[in-house]
């Protein structure tokens, strides 16, 4: 019964990545990408990951999914050139693609029996941090060091692309919506948000005990927050503005300094105080929501691509 | 044997490490960089794959999957993501300098340039 669900969602996966490969224009390419986006959500619930599976629906489907269509509206006329599309050697690609793949199917063929596990040691520290989610408890306390360096990883990606933008744009808004907006677009960018953020405050709450989380949460009041940009309902905000600069360190910034504070109250760096660490790590998630909120709707945005007001 | 070569865990991470194939095969193949992009996505994506078939064949302690490596790959699908938008933030910079978004013949190519 499961196993024919499994073989289904397998066939739907591989099927989408073989028409990804084979297709002719991008624009197919990147639509198939986010139906895939979506089945393989499922199958990380197949395989009882309910975080991992909205963080890929949320990010890998929906987000990525955006910025690849839009990325691919601005660049058609490069793209509707005829490019050569095969080059030579393609045979000698395919045999070290076969080889990566079989030497994947090996490994996962071969795993150690038992399994080598670390769900003892993440379980042990879930009950020094009064959580019931053990992912955000080994997100926030048994590997925060990963999570604190990814959230930097973010920032820096954000730097980078701002620093894209020619230099008399510097400190300017990007630009996000069409000329001629459609009337539906605008209805959906008043309706949905309400909703959005209700869904996104759940999830967040949820996360320290039940799937979910900051990122669930973050992209989707990212998402909500696109759209009435894209509606053109509010203008995008210039990225020289303080408040929004605090907006995007501040997650991290609050992080890293309760870190810092472990020296003082825990065992030292990035600990928790027994019976502090609850309300910490929430407060954490909290500001950390929105920075990843605020990073992830910039990252969609582009770099700058209007003068800032003087 | 035959039973647990067909569990969840194994049918996944065998597709997981197709799907790495198939991304791989993209990102040397095509010529458009937006493929190649997303050939890059389809990479990672089953990379992760294969990281959740080992998360669920540790599943001990009460859980029904190892959380450290499900934790892992909710950073990996961000960081993937920041890397996403930063190459997608060359590329259209690169086809606002040039016009071009794909990688061709290199102009120094002067018998390619007679061809066509």
């Amino acid at each position: 019964m499961t196993l024919g669900l499994d073989l289904t969602l397998i066939a739907g996966l591989l099927a989408l990545a073989l028409h990804v490969v084979i297709v002719r224009d991008d624009r197919n390419a990147v639509v198939a990408f986010v139906a895939f986006g979506l089945l393989l959500g499922l199958a990380w619930v197949r395989l009882y990951s309910v975080d991992v599976a909205l963080t890929e629906a949320a990010i890998g489907g929906g987000v990525t999914g955006v910025l690849l269509l839009r990325t691919e509206a601005l660049i058609r006329p490069a793209s509707a050139a005829p490019t050569a599309s095969r080059r030579s050697g393609g045979a000698l690609a395919a045999i070290a693609c076969v080889l990566l793949a079989g030497g994947l199917a090996i490994a996962v063929l071969s795993f150690p029996n038992p399994a080598p596990t670390l769900a003892p040691e993440a379980a042990e520290a879930l009950g020094r941090t009064g959580l019931g989610n053990p992912v955000t408890a080994v997100l926030l306390a048994y590997r925060s060091l990963d999570t604190l360096l990814e959230k930097i990883v973010l920032i820096i990606a954000l730097v980078g692309l701002w620093s894209l933008a020619p230099e008399t744009l510097w400190g300017g808004a990007p630009e996000l919506h069409p000329t001629a907006i459609p009337e539906p677009l605008v209805y959906l960018a008043r309706v949905l948000p309400p909703f959005g953020v209700l869904i996104a405050v759940y999830e967040f709450w949820v996360g320290a005990d039940a799937p979910g989380g900051t990122f669930q949460a973050g992209t989707i009041l990212a998402a909500m927050y696109l759209l009435v940009l894209k509606a053109g309902l509010r203008p995008a905000p210039e990225v020289k503005r303080t408040a929004l600069r605090v907006l995007v360190a501040g997650g991290p910034a609050l992080f890293l300094a309760v870190g810092f504070l472990g020296f003082l109250m825990a065992d030292g760096f990035l600990s928790f105080p027994d019976g502090a660490a609850k309300p910490l790590i929430v407060g954490i998630e909290a500001a950390l929501t929105l920075s990843i909120a605020g990073i992830l709707s910039l990252l969609v945005a582009g770099p700058p691509s209007k003068a800032p007001a003087p | 044997m035959i039973a647990s070569a067909l569990s969840s865990a194994n049918l996944f991470g065998l597709c997981g490490a197709s799907l790495a194939g198939f991304g791989l095969f993209i990102v040397i193949i095509h010529a458009s960089l937006l493929r190649r992009i997303v050939g890059f996505n389809l990479l990672g994506a089953g990379i992760f794959l294969v990281f959740g078939a080992i998360a669920r064949r540790g599943a001990a302690a009460g859980f029904d999957g190892d959380p450290v490596p499900q934790a892992m790959v909710i950073t990996g699908i961000v960081v993937a993501f920041s890397a996403t938008a930063l190459s997608v933030a060359l590329l259209l910079r690169l086809f606002g300098l040039t016009g071009r978004a794909a990688f061709d013949a290199p102009p120094a190519d002067a018998s390619r340039q007679d061809e066509t």
